[in-house]
């Protein structure tokens, strides 16, 4: 298994990398198209400010390289919302892979959505044990819109997607990494698809 | 729905645990890492260690302790004290901590919480305010609530907000150590004028005063130290407790 994590520098990846080895794989940190072409898997991370994030992908190339890839995709939190078409944050046009635009919370709630929430109406084998309902930890002020790729749902002033799947690319607004026992679940899952 | 969380405080000198932990199964209780696995199985939503090294050296061995905690505990976990710069947030969060929080240093230098919140994200700031009443008025106070400021506290929660703060780590002097229950009036005064989550600290003994800083005090998140160490409040006990007052709780 040969497991790679985007490392374009955004965000905090070593948590993800830490969850990886808890489960006995030794993720690779890589930037290099070679080495993420060559993987079984990959992760899609980020953290951070949705233009910025994008920018550094455009620098590297790996905005050209990501819909190319054939091999599953996961991306996480900010790496999810970048592979939807737009996000409002930074007026940012995204890699496109999901039919649907990231919007930001109204402030009805309060901004970012911080801690854990439960994800529902489960539908994909990234899920395989995991139970309806079951908590995740949340934390962001931009959310999916709904679409026919929807795959997990969540409510936070409104009911928003909280997983997105197209073809062999998923994309989790949660961090199954910070998410106990049932998000390793979740990223064991991924490794056996 | 979005539940409360519950998190406990460890505080650290030099790498390892310092107030009296009373764990049974326990077998080194001076140890953060042990400490917090015990933390998060029982229960705990996040972690919040709070270093309060007097030394560098002290501080360097906190930088590996925050390595060794990301490896192994899998829920998330914030690191104050002493953080001044954004070299320093930025060794940290390469570390593994998914949110610092800031404290003196932000009262000293405000500009600070624009600085990290622009390059980490507001995600990860916290902002740590300590606040005693003088004459009636809350006003912010300095290094571990010993030095009193003229600032407010609720413009200064205004402000590092619009500053870009994530999060506001409310202490009421006040109530802290007295087991008394909450700062809810002014808890709830916070979280009305904010919209960012507000998380209450500073005065929990039992299970009710937990639930009503949930309910009287609208806080997002209550954080408690020796209530928790002691075993005096089992954290799934109280998490049950919640539930039965209506409270959202991630059981």
């Amino acid at each position: 298994m040969k497991l790679v994590i985007i490392n374009y520098g955004a965000g905090n990846i070593k948590s993800i990398q830490f969850a990886f080895k808890r489960l006995g794989v030794d993720a690779i940190l890589s930037n290099n198209p070679d080495e993420i072409k060559e993987a079984d898997k990959i992760i899609f991370p980020g953290v951070g400010e949705a233009s910025t994030a994008m920018n550094m992908l455009k620098e590297s190339g790996l905005d050209k390289l990501i819909p190319t890839l054939k091999q599953p995709v996961l991306g996480i939190c900010l790496g999810m919302q970048l592979l939807c078409k737009h996000t409002e944050e930074g007026d940012t046009k995204g890699i496109g892979i999901f039919q649907t635009n990231v919007k930001r919370f109204t402030n009805k709630v309060k901004v970012p959505q911080m801690g854990w929430n439960v994800i529902k109406d489960l539908k994909s084998d990234l899920f395989k044990g995991i139970k309806e309902s079951e908590y995740m930890y949340l934390v962001h002020s931009y959310y999916a819109e709904h679409c026919n790729e929807t795959i997990a749902k969540t409510d936070y002033g409104l009911n928003y997607a909280s997983a997105l799947q197209h073809e062999n690319f998923y994309g989790v607004q949660f961090h199954p990494e910070k998410s106990g026992v049932e998000g390793a679940k979740i990223l064991k899952n991924f490794l056996e698809l | 729905m979005l539940t409360k969380r519950i998190i406990p405080c460890l505080d650290i000198k030099n790498g390892r645990t310092v107030k009296g932990v009373n764990f049974v199964d326990l077998r080194d209780a001076g140890d953060p890492v042990e400490l917090a696995k015990q933390y998060a199985n029982q229960g705990a939503d996040e972690l919040v260690f709070l270093d309060i090294s007097a030394t560098l050296e002290g501080r360097g061995t906190t930088l590996d302790m925050v390595l060794h905690v990301a490896e192994q505990v899998n829920i998330p976990f914030t690191v104050g004290g002493g953080i001044s710069s954004v070299e320093h947030v930025d060794a940290l969060l390469q570390c593994g901590a998914d949110k610092v929080s800031i404290n003196s240093s932000a009262v000293k230098r405000p500009e600070l919480v624009n600085e990290l919140s622009n390059k980490f994200g507001s995600q990860c700031v916290v902002v740590a305010i300590d606040a005693k009443q003088i004459d009636g008025q809350w006003k912010v106070h300095l290094a571990g609530g010993s030095i009193p400021t003229e600032i407010d506290l609720f413009e200064w929660a205004k402000e590092v907000e619009e500053r870009g703060a994530g999060e506001i780590l409310f202490t009421s002097m006040d109530h802290d150590g007295t087991k008394n229950g909450f700062a809810n009036e002014a808890l709830a005064r916070l979280s009305e004028e904010l919209n960012i989550p507000i998380i209450a600290s500073g005065g929990a003994g039992n299970v009710q005063h937990f639930v009503d800083t949930f309910k009287e005090g609208k806080s997002d998140a209550a954080l408690a130290a020796s209530v928790f160490h002691f075993g005096e409040i089992p954290i799934p006990e109280l998490k049950k407790e919640l539930k039965s007052n209506n409270i959202e709780v991630r059981l």
